[in-house]
């Protein structure tokens, strides 16, 4: 078949859509090839280098995240070369990131981590040269500046993730890298905080980040990946219905991450990502209110609230006819609740006075 | 010139006439000509020229009276560039004679004497040239050497496209639109074996047709003149000397390859080649050479100058290409090939200055006449960059194949002071050290793949005795890891990390062991790299430890710097029973080191020595001894 590529990866036959990448190939031969920089959102970066591949025929190796798998392709992803390009990777990477998983917030939620385990990187040394904490050039400052966002760029392996969702997926380019060589940093434009950048704090580039560079705010010091359960739900903040999973621990919900939903493809926003202390804020309305004549407040049941509203509106609709009544439905609504709130209106109320605060 | 009209591809033979006539001396004619690149502007030729013109102006009574009709052309780079400001003057019917190291003064007198009164001042003339296809040909410098790419340069005004089209300018183009098909164009070009002069060597016909082959409605051809490579100004001299070689060059490419649309893509720190190109580019498009509708022709091709911003790295593909839409200059992993997803995703083609400037020269002449030129596998002829310790410093254009010795001691006349040869390094920081055992290696793309070194773009940076070759790894180490993108960790940590070995070896804190392990990180950044620029960093600092080993081992076992240049491994004395008094040394010493009464014996401060060794040069009685640092002296307790 012309759309059918068939290939060998480590001597497993796979067939593949054309266009599918050695990556791709890998992955459907049941292959596992590391990477760093890809991800299933993003354009192939071919960054990191943790994908080469040894491709029969080819000169060199190749990046199996950006290089189009072909027809007869002989793929082989456990050489000497191949691992010895990891390995170096994973050296080099290591050699400048700082080695304090012990109270890094992401250990356990690393790749970066799980790699160096995986293939025994175990500290600074370099193919045996000792590198001196000394030539560390990267001594970056914590940027905890904003209430979202903790930035730790010493912890960053510049793969270059948060910066491709911002521009490619987000659309707002509020990072980028900067400098060149050695000094290379991903910051925003001209540095300041990222409150005076296009930043929205979506927290995409959070949930993408490999390592313990980027940080919710929020959740610090309250508990790590395998001390949390993840509870999967949808985002109530809007009627486009992300898929959320909220971060519980002994019952306390510490944080929140995109989890992959057919609305939002592992996407949120900063309410979904970050809103959520209000669940358990002690100032939480938990029933309805209904307000005295004195003006204060008094708890009630949702039945006697509904009560009181649905006899109200037919006193008004008696006295001053339907047209006296005008409804507005909340965005927070999903479409089935908003259709359901205007046939209210219409049918039950026999008014068309109805709107939708997204239109305000 | 009168307002020009577009031309069509019936006018141009008649319009190539007139031009040849402007050009060409008419009897009675003078033509004085100013070499003002770059090279020439640098060492004055600015003031040079208006002295001339001042000079010619105050003396018009006695030029009309001689009956002269006295022309001042300035022109681009002849290659001499040690010997700027050249001026030359040409009698018609007569060889031009060369002026070298012009000053103002010189300058007026040439005219006083020479243009005027008829007489040449013998003395100061450094050669003939009797025919523009090989001037100096007499001169051992100039013998060896084929002109195809600086035909032009050093003729032409090159901001006078009449002069361009009487040297045969846009005759190339002529013969493409007067019925070649594309297919016919690459047919040529690859009969003439032409391979990319950017320093990778791909096979340029073979690259076109690639893109001709994409599918596409959108093509682009880029021009890369993002030439970075310390000490190489190759395409620079093209760019300032002969820009419409380039344009022509391009506009064929685009008609071979179905393009329409075109960048050149020129580093800012170049400012007269951009200014030159925007000349050339107008000029052009005003006589309907460029733009749409070309010679009448129905072909169209636009062309814009996009300006880097200074990053090495834009030298790269890629890098240039994303540089272009706007974006950060990285390099991006292949596939896809530019030729399938280039410019804004479009099919594009990216050829290097040199390379678009012989295009229009192997239509004219033909692909076969090409690759007559050279060897089997590298055809025509390369320029090359000639700096460092050599003495004649400057362009040199010559057929592939040419031994690295020629070169060296015929076209670069040795080296200076009568000091050894010790090495050169060939295609900047990506290539490699050729040792005096491999200076009968013949210059060609694989020979000099073979010996570890690569062509690159054609600089050649000659070193002698006096070169620390580990610290020479060091600088081009620095530059890489500098110039590096940060995009991929083998070449952003990879080159880090071997720089700071090399400093520390440099340092005197080398440790057995780092040879090996530069030599293993060096090969592992080679072959994990992302792009062309890590693929070959390393390439200095290997070829170094593959032919001066033993300097590193010296530097690292017996903590000493054999060519005296590393200042922690140095330092310098005065040998009492040799030193004159003469005072030589106090005079060039920077830091008020060296002292002494005159015609009493001088002494060196190690306290204040910055060891630069500007004594030990100075010396003529070799009374200063260059030596290993006195051990630290102990650090007194308290």
């Amino acid at each position: 078949m012309a759309d059918q590529l068939r290939l060998t990866v480590d001597g497993r036959d796979v067939l593949v859509p054309a266009g599918a990448t050695i990556l791709g190939a890998a992955e459907a031969a049941g292959v596992e090839i590391p990477t760093l920089c890809h991800h299933p959102l993003l354009k192939p970066s071919g960054a990191c280098r943790m994908c080469l591949v040894e491709v029969e025929g080819a000169r060199g190796l190749l990046t199996a995240c950006s290089t189009p798998a072909s027809g007869g392709m002989i793929v082989r992803t456990r050489t000497d070369q191949v691992v010895a390009a990891r390995r170096t990777v994973l050296e080099l990477l290591v050699s400048e990131h700082p080695l304090d998983c012990l109270t890094c917030e992401s250990t356990g939620d690393c790749r970066l981590q799980d790699y160096a385990y995986e293939y025994s990187v175990t500290g600074r040394d370099v193919a045996g040269l000792p590198n001196t904490p000394a030539a560390d050039g990267r001594q970056a400052k914590l940027d905890d500046s904003n209430p979202f966002l903790v930035r730790d760029l010493n912890k960053c392996i510049l793969c270059g993730r948060c910066v491709r969702i911002c521009h490619e997926v987000m659309g707002y380019g509020a990072i980028d890298f900067v400098s060149r060589g050695a000094t290379t940093k991903v910051t925003t434009a001209f540095d300041v905080p990222l409150e005076e950048s296009p930043c929205v704090f979506c927290g995409n580039c959070l949930t993408i980040c490999p390592t313990g560079a980027l940080q919710a705010k929020t959740g610090r010091g309250l508990g790590r990946s395998f001390q949390y359960d993840r509870v999967r739900t949808i985002c109530t903040f809007c009627g486009v219905g992300c898929s959320l999973d909220l971060h519980v621990r002994d019952g306390r919900i510490i944080g929140a991450s995109a989890a992959e939903g057919p609305a939002n493809r592992g996407l949120v926003c900063v309410k979904g990502h970050f809103g959520h202390d209000w669940i358990q804020s002690p100032d939480r309305l938990t029933t309805p209110l209904i307000r005295a004549g004195d003006g204060t407040f008094r708890r009630a049941t949702w039945d006697e609230a509904l009560d009181l509203v649905a006899s109200r509106l037919a006193e008004i609709k008696a006295a001053h006819g339907p047209d006296a009544i005008g409804g507005l439905a909340s965005a927070k609504c999903t479409n089935e609740e908003n259709y359901l709130f205007q046939r209210m209106m219409r049918a039950a109320i026999g008014t068309n006075n109805v709107d939708h605060c997204a239109r305000l | 010139m009168t307002s020009a009209h577009r031309l069509t591809l019936r006018d141009l033979p008649a319009y190539r006439t007139g031009c040849e006539q402007g050009y060409r001396l008419q009897p009675g004619q003078v033509v004085i000509l100013v070499g003002l690149a770059t090279c020439g502007l640098a060492a004055g030729g600015a003031d040079v020229a208006a002295a001339i013109r001042e000079e010619l102006a105050s003396r018009q009574p006695e030029v009309c009276a001689a009956g002269r009709q006295v022309e001042v052309r300035s022109t681009g780079c002849l290659g001499l560039c040690e010997q700027e400001v050249l001026v030359d003057v040409h009698f018609a019917g007569q060889p031009r004679l060369t002026y070298a190291h012009v000053t103002p003064d010189l300058a007026r007198r040439i005219v006083a004497e020479h243009v005027v009164g008829g007489r040449p001042i013998e003395n100061r003339i450094i050669g003939r040239i009797e025919d523009e296809d090989h001037p100096y040909k007499d001169q051992t410098a100039c013998a060896k050497q084929v002109r195809i790419v600086l035909a032009n340069c050093g003729f032409i005004d090159p901001e006078r496209i009449e002069h361009y089209v009487a040297r045969g300018g846009y005759a190339g183009l002529e013969r493409v639109l007067q019925g070649l098909s594309p297919a016919g164009v690459i047919a040529e070009v690859k009969v003439s074996g032409l391979r990319g002069r950017g320093g990778a060597g791909f096979p340029t016909g073979l690259k076109w047709e690639f893109a001709a082959r994409a599918a596409g409605d959108k093509k682009y051809v880029v021009c890369n003149a993002d030439e970075g490579d310390p000490g190489a100004f190759m395409d620079r001299s093209v760019l300032e000397g002969d820009p419409h070689a380039v344009i022509e060059g391009m506009l064929i490419g685009a008609y071979a390859i179905g393009a329409d649309e075109g960048y050149i893509y020129c580093r800012a720190e170049y400012p007269l080649a951009i200014k030159r190109l925007r000349v050339a580019i107008e000029q052009a498009e005003a006589l309907g050479l460029l733009g749409r509708n070309i010679l009448g022709t129905g072909f169209g091709f636009e062309l814009h100058i996009k300006e880097g911003a200074g990053a090495f790295v834009c030298g790269e593909e890629t890098a240039l290409m994303a540089s272009i839409m706007g974006l950060r200059g990285t390099p991006r992993p292949r596939p896809p090939f530019p030729a399938n997803r280039g410019l804004w995703d479009k099919p594009t083609n990216i050829n290097n200055v040199e390379t678009w400037a012989n295009v229009p020269r192997i239509l004219v002449r033909g692909g076969a006449w090409f690759a007559g030129i050279g060897t089997e596998r590298s055809k025509g002829t390369k320029v090359f960059a000639l700096t460092g310790k050599i003495r004649n410093t400057g362009l040199a254009e010559v057929p592939m194949g040419i031994t690295l010795r020629e070169i060296v001691y015929e076209i670069g006349g040795g080296i200076q002071n009568d000091r050894q040869y010790k090495a050169v390094q060939i295609g900047g920081p990506s290539g490699g050290c050729m040792p005096a055992s491999l200076l009968d290696t013949p210059v060609d793309y694989d020979s000099l793949v073979a010996a570890g070194a690569m062509m690159g773009s054609g600089g050649m940076v000659v070193v002698d005795e006096g070169t620390c070759m580990v610290d020479l790894a060091r600088f081009f180490m620095a530059f890489v890891q500098s110039e590096s993108c940060g995009k991929c960790p083998p070449c952003r940590v990879g080159t880090r990390l071997m720089l700071e070995t090399l400093e520390r070896i440099c340092a005197g804190e080398g440790q057995p062991g780092d040879i090996d392990w530069l030599v293993d990180m060096g090969r592992k950044i080679k072959a994990f790299s992302l792009c062309g620029l890590g693929q070959t960093a390393p390439n200095p600092v290997l070829t170094t430890i593959q032919y001066f080993r033993d300097e590193y081992e010296a530097h690292i076992r017996d903590k000493t710097c054999p060519a005296g240049v590393c200042p922690a491994l140095v330092s310098f004395g005065v040998i009492a029973d040799k030193c004159k008094g003469c005072g030589r040394c106090i005079k060039v010493c920077p830091s008020g080191a060296a002292s002494g009464k005159l015609k009493e014996v001088h002494s060196i401060d190690a306290a204040l020595c910055i060891r630069c060794g500007a004594c030990f040069e100075a010396c003529k009685f070799e009374a200063i001894e260059r030596g290993q640092p006195a051990a630290a002296p102990a650090e007194v307790a308290g």
